[in-house]
């Protein structure tokens, strides 16, 4: 699916959320598919450091010209970092989604919980499905 | 669930990779781009809008003048052919049944350029209330309408069409011809840019549609879709009918005083609004800035020393200003500019400040 950006080595959610493993940690923010269906992203409302959450618990709020969507957690953890240039600069979210773009950085309380999440091509199907 | 309506512009925005959204019963292009950069665009340099699914409804005939008189709450007896008015049609009870702007054509012949969500509303509403001897039509269907805003657009515009649309002032129009299709030409928006409406035959359209993205190329024009014409027109601080506007709605409370000729009067709704004048205008719309981030947005609270007043009526990011804007009504001891005001989003109260509008371009 050329139009899409899908990294081979993330897992996602069915949220358009991705989750990359970063020794012990997981960093998350939203997919590239997410960033294009909300356009222009124009503020990112994120959880304080500390937080905890659950899996599928909403953890934030990301808002577009037109639109405003919750963020949910794709594993539970506990918040440690929080990607603070986002403040400044939601524009960063539809620029590089998987890069300077990232939103949280969790400290998983379940480690299984990375591998219920779907692969690249698990992704890519189901953005296929709601694509049509 | 009926199927969404199309605009003889349709195709275009297919082919341009646009996104459609259902807006007042058709399916019309929500942005091509991006909302940010389609705004910018307009405020730099030009860009075009397809609102052919916007209403026209025609009045023709010895009464048609008492008819407008009779509905619009400006004056049309100086109003001479060539030129445009803006005004409300009211209930009444003084209620806004639609904002319109009023084209006179001829002695006895008027059109009224009316919102597209309302189209069947105002036509049933103008044959009710017309006066004898005016012949009333629905011409919606078979008028196309581009709009082409921005402080380059006479300059695009004004190689294709005849007359010399430069010679045109601000609430004027002709009738003539752009790229050989005939067309009226006002000037005319509702962006808070210099500008033009350009009527013309549902068929012309799309060869209309062409000529002016190919005429404009050079000076950076681009179509712009639903998304930027409401943040442009809210920087304007413009009224959207079903935001700032409804039948619950007076001119008077919306800051509407100055297209309501209360002097004369003699239309529907002006006693009412005579009343509320005298009595006192209870709620005001006011305009109003974020003072830290967030996004207003229609139907969020408003707050004043942590007890609700008011609502918004329309919000978003401010692209000229790098800030957040909005419009709301609040009672009128608080429309002051400068009073402080909370926005609730959310589970948090936002604070901000009422300012003077329109928030770009001249006061």
């Amino acid at each position: 699916m050329a139009e899409y950006d899908i990294p081979s080595r993330l897992r996602f959610s069915r949220e358009d959320e991705w989750a990359r493993s970063e020794g012990g940690r997981v960093a998350v923010g939203i997919t590239d598919y997410a960033q294009q269906q909300l356009g222009d992203i124009v503020y990112v409302e994120l959880p304080p450091v500390g937080k905890t959450f659950e899996k599928g618990e909403p953890f934030g709020v990301v808002e577009s010209v037109k639109a405003v969507s919750d963020l949910y957690a794709p594993i539970s953890g506990e918040v440690v970092e929080v990607n603070a240039a986002l403040a400044d600069h939601p524009e960063l979210v539809n620029e590089d989604c998987y890069g300077d773009g990232w939103m949280v950085i969790f400290a998983p309380s379940d480690e299984s919980e990375l591998e219920q999440l779907l692969d690249a091509d698990a992704y890519a199907a189901h953005v296929q499905e709601r694509s049509q | 669930m009926t199927a969404l309506r199309r605009t003889p512009l349709y195709e275009r925005h297919r082919a341009l990779g646009a996104r459609l959204v259902p807006f007042a019963g058709f399916e019309m292009p929500i942005q091509y781009t991006s909302i940010l950069a389609e705004h910018r665009a307009v405020r730099e340099r030009a860009g075009l809008f397809d609102v052919s699914h916007m209403g026209q409804i025609h009045l023709r005939g010895p009464g048609a003048a008492a008819s407008v008189a009779k509905l619009l709450t400006r004056d049309v007896s100086d109003l001479r052919a060539g030129q445009v008015r803006y005004g409300l049609l009211c209930r009444e009870t003084g209620g806004v049944v639609d904002d319109v702007t009023a084209y006179r054509t001829g002695d006895d012949a008027f059109f009224l350029c009316v919102n597209a969500a309302n189209v069947e509303k105002d036509y049933r509403w103008v044959v009710r209330h017309a006066e004898p001897g005016a012949e009333v039509r629905d011409r919606s269907d078979e008028t196309g309408l581009l709009a082409l805003q921005g402080p380059a657009s006479a300059d695009v515009l004004a190689p294709l069409a005849a007359p010399d649309p430069r010679a045109l002032r601000r609430f004027r129009f002709a009738e003539g011809r752009v790229a050989g299709c005939a067309a009226l030409v006002s000037r005319t928006g509702y962006t808070g840019a210099d500008g033009f409406e350009i009527y013309c035959a549902a068929q012309d359209a799309p060869a209309l549609w062409d000529a002016l993205l190919d005429a404009g190329r050079g000076a950076g024009l681009v179509p712009i879709g639903l998304g930027a014409r409401d943040t442009l027109r809210l920087e304007a601080a413009l009224p959207l009918y079903g935001h700032e506007l409804d039948d619950e709605t007076t001119p008077l409370e919306a800051g509407l005083e100055r297209f309501v000729d209360l002097e004369r009067g003699g239309f529907l709704g002006a006693d009412a609004l005579r009343r509320q004048r005298a009595g006192g205008v209870a709620r005001r719309l006011v305009g109003f800035e974020l003072a830290s981030r967030g996004v207003a947005r229609a139907g969020h609270a408003l707050a004043h020393g942590g007890h609700e007043v008011g609502r918004v009526t329309s919000g978003a990011p401010s692209p000229t200003l790098g800030k957040s804007i909005g419009l709301g009504y609040v009672p009128a001891a608080l429309a002051a500019v400068g009073t402080p005001l909370e926005v609730r989003i959310r589970d948090q109260a936002v604070p901000a400040r009422v300012v003077p509008t329109p928030f770009v371009g001249r006061r």
